[in-house]
């Protein structure tokens, strides 16, 4: 009996642990939450895109120029390329995911890119789209024609673009650029590195235009136009543009994430603004407190003393899964949101099932002890199928489903697994610690449900 | 007990609720939302008063947006429903909305879809709704498995599915009626929603059936019919109260809970209740119905 009693303690001060962490390491609970310790920032709950805000973008790319057998190796190469682009424009937490297409899917490849807080989607779509242009350019013949502009002011300009001839060195052939500062003028420069076959290249350029300039273009325009002094056969090229250091930061990423291995088209895009997903959640939030009291108000007024365990091992369900959200970390989302609140109504299903069997067991003419067992043993065949048939349905839609059925199918799956934990094991351990023997009136009318008492 | 006693009557109960159902689908249809044809949905709030419709509209007309569907939302705000745009489109609408900068628009959500997501979309509804039926007959045939006598066990897989089919055609059918007055479109959500109550109707019929399994193998002597009808009224009180304490978690989701699932709320709650009406007064009577049907063809 003294051990019923002490498990029963361990698992209310294990659930009321839970319960602290989902408190502490929520902004909007925890007053004092700047202050708190590291472990606890380190879990805020991660909302989706409806609920946080920003925008989802859903890409469709061209994969008929790649060959049957390379199609997720080059779709892998594009979503870290477009992951590179995004992070460069310091989005928090973005999510790049690529979409194959599929019987069952159907569709074809598609690349879907999440960014929280960022409701601007020109700038997004234009940031991710940008492909930086690196070529480089060496002077066109003497002879050839040059376009001139006279100016307003009667300047003559003369077109840079028609001075120089493109060669076949471009960005492509770039292993890595690296940001460095000049040692003596402190200015910002950024080092190419070209691979085995640009490095061929560079060499013959150098090589070919000893005293005369070798412009390098980006996105067509000249930024920087050295002239060559001696061959360049490692490889190794500098621009030295007039760079602020912060351009130069932006040049190097640019030129690091590279051109994008298959051409994408943009099939959709949502944006919602911050204060709609943040109502979104206050309504959500709202909802579920009211649902858990009414469920909560319906079991004691109905299971009585049986009903008040529900309502305690429900307590201990929601921190457990909250927990897990936490941990996981789960997305959610407004449809993640509805799954777990419907699953606050699943997860008192087992218990239900439990009790009503118990009642049934005690007036066939168990004790209430037996009652007890029988109830949990007889009752654990359709609790277990039951929630097996839910598991299965919650497994098909996360494999199947939209990113918004998939938020649904996982809070509404972890639910069940979890309730079939608390609705079972929790409560048994607390019934069995109340260490009710003894049939009397009394205790026929705390284990009495409805409008009826046990006789 | 009266159900299985009355079950003719009650079996054309709810053959008529279904053909009910299937005239409202089909006479005031399913309106596809933008998940499903593609589209653009923009909602606007304006600081102060808003403009009236008229205004706006006359505004759209002049960029090349074709038709569009203004829609008040709250005290001031607007939802515009457009073909997809593009993001220059997409700002000519904003622009326009402002009447060229006379109101100060905020722009609270914005979502365009190509037609080809949309297809994709209906076509995985299509696959995940029949993935999860199957999976379904796969399951309660194998959980059955023992029960092949007097019923076999296959049988109870497609009796639920006759049932699941009763608990998705008349939430259907309720919602093409509400639809047709509120406008309401059937959007990802809505499939959420059916297969919710797929979900959550099959996890009743378990439980009903299980009981039936259990008394075949230690009842007496009982009829089938019998043994039916003892198993539904030892169950029908634990569906009563699981589903009203789903029902009891959907009221304030549907009441107090996010605009987005609304809709979602309240279908799941008609599916709830036509799904309990369903396990106790659909599944056993049909599931009887069957084994007098076998037993008079053995005859």
């Amino acid at each position: 009996m003294i051990k019923k009693i002490i498990l029963a303690v361990i698992i209310l001060v294990l659930g009321a642990s839970v319960a602290f962490f989902v408190y502490k390491s929520e902004p909007k609970l925890n007053n004092n939450f700047e202050t708190s310790a590291a472990f606890f920032k380190k879990f805020p709950f991660r909302l989706g895109l409806d609920l946080s805000g920003g925008s989802h973008l859903i890409y469709k790319a061209d994969v008929s120029a790649v060959p049957a057998g390379e199609v997720t190796s080059s779709m892998d190469a594009l979503r870290d390329v477009i992951e590179r682009r995004v992070n460069l424009f310091g989005v928090s937490e973005p999510v790049v995911q690529v979409q194959h297409g599929g019987l069952i899917s159907g569709g074809g490849e598609q690349l879907i890119v999440d960014l929280p807080g960022v409701t601007d989607v020109k700038k997004a779509v234009e940031m991710i789209g940008q492909t930086p242009v690196l070529e480089f350019k060496t002077e066109a013949p003497k002879n050839a024609t040059q376009n001139v502009a006279v100016g307003k002011d009667g300047k003559v300009n003369i077109d840079l673009n028609s001075q120089f001839v493109s060669t076949e060195l471009t960005g492509r052939y770039l292993q890595k650029a690296i940001l460095e500062f000049d040692q003596n003028t402190r200015e910002p420069k950024v080092s190419l590195q070209f691979n085995d076959a640009g490095t061929k290249l560079f060499d013959q350029i150098t090589k070919d235009n000893i005293g005369k300039t070798v412009a390098i273009f980006l996105d067509g325009a000249p930024i920087s136009t050295p002239v060559v002094r001696e061959e360049i056969p490692n490889g190794q090229a500098v621009i030295s543009g007039n760079f602020t250091p912060s351009e130069a930061k932006l040049l190097v990423g640019r030129l690091n994430s590279g051109a994008l291995p298959v051409p994408i088209t943009l099939l959709s895009t949502q944006t919602i603004g911050a204060t709609l997903g943040e109502s979104a959640v206050n309504a959500g939030v709202k909802a579920a407190i009211i649902g858990f009291l009414l469920v909560a108000l319906f079991l004691i007024l109905w299971y009585r003393l049986p009903g008040l365990i529900a309502v305690l091992a429900l307590s201990l369900y929601t921190a457990i899964l909250l927990a897990i959200f936490k941990l996981l970390p789960v997305t959610l989302t407004a449809a993640g949101i509805g799954g777990f609140i419907i699953s606050l109504g699943m997860a008192v299903d087992a218990n239900v099932l439990i009790f009503e069997r118990m009642k049934e067991e005690i007036r066939k003419g168990h004790n209430i002890v037996d009652g007890i067992h029988a109830g949990f043993s007889r009752a654990w065949p359709s609790v277990r199928d039951s929630n097996t048939s839910s598991i299965i349905t919650s497994i098909i839609l996360f494999w199947l489903g939209t990113p918004l059925i998939k938020g649904f199918a996982l809070t509404f799956g972890l639910g069940v697994l979890v309730s079939m934990f608390s609705a079972i094991t929790i409560s048994r351990i607390f019934l069995y610690a109340l260490g009710i023997e003894k049939s009397n009136a009394f205790t026929k009318f705390l284990f009495g449900s409805g409008f009826k008492n046990l006789n | 007990m009266f159900i299985i006693k009355y079950k003719k009557i009650f079996l054309s109960l709810s053959i008529i609720l279904i053909i009910v159902s299937v005239v409202f689908t089909f006479t005031y249809g399913l309106k596809p939302g933008i998940d499903f044809k593609g589209g653009a949905l923009l909602e606007v709030s304006y600081t102060g008063v808003r403009p009236d419709a008229s205004l706006l509209e006359a505004g759209i007309k002049t960029l090349d947006i074709n038709q569009s569907l203004i829609q008040p939302t709250g005290d001031s705000g607007y939802i515009i429903k457009t073909r997809d745009l593009n993001e220059t489109e997409h700002e000519a609408l904003v622009k326009a909305l402002s009447l060229d900068g006379k109101y100060t628009v905020t722009e609270k959500s914005f979502t365009s879809i190509g037609p080809s997501v949309g297809s994709e979309l209906t076509r995985k509804a299509i696959v995940s709704i029949s993935m999860v039926i199957l999976a379904i007959i796969i399951f309660i045939t194998y959980a059955f498995r023992q029960v092949s006598r007097p019923v076999a066990s296959w049988k109870y897989g497609v009796i639920t599915i006759v049932t699941l089919l009763h608990d998705i055609i008349i939430p259907t059918g309720i919602f093409a009626l509400l639809s047709y007055y509120s406008g309401a479109e059937v959007d990802t959500l809505f499939v959420l929603a059916l297969l919710t109550i797929l979900g959550l109707s099959v996890h009743d019929k378990i439980v009903v059936f299980d009981r039936i399994r259990e008394n075949l193998r230690t009842g007496d002597k009982r009829s089938f019919a019998e043994t039916v009808g003892i198993s539904t009224s030892q169950t029908i009180v634990r569906s009563i109260n699981i589903t009203l304490t789903i029902i009891f978690v959907l009221v304030p989701l549907y009441l107090f809970g996010p605009e987005t699932t609304k809709n979602f709320a309240l279908i799941l709650t008609i599916g709830l209740f036509f799904g309990i009406y369903s396990s106790l007064f659909f599944a056993s009577p049909l599931l009887v119905f069957v084994e007098e049907w076998q037993a008079r063809g053995k005859k």
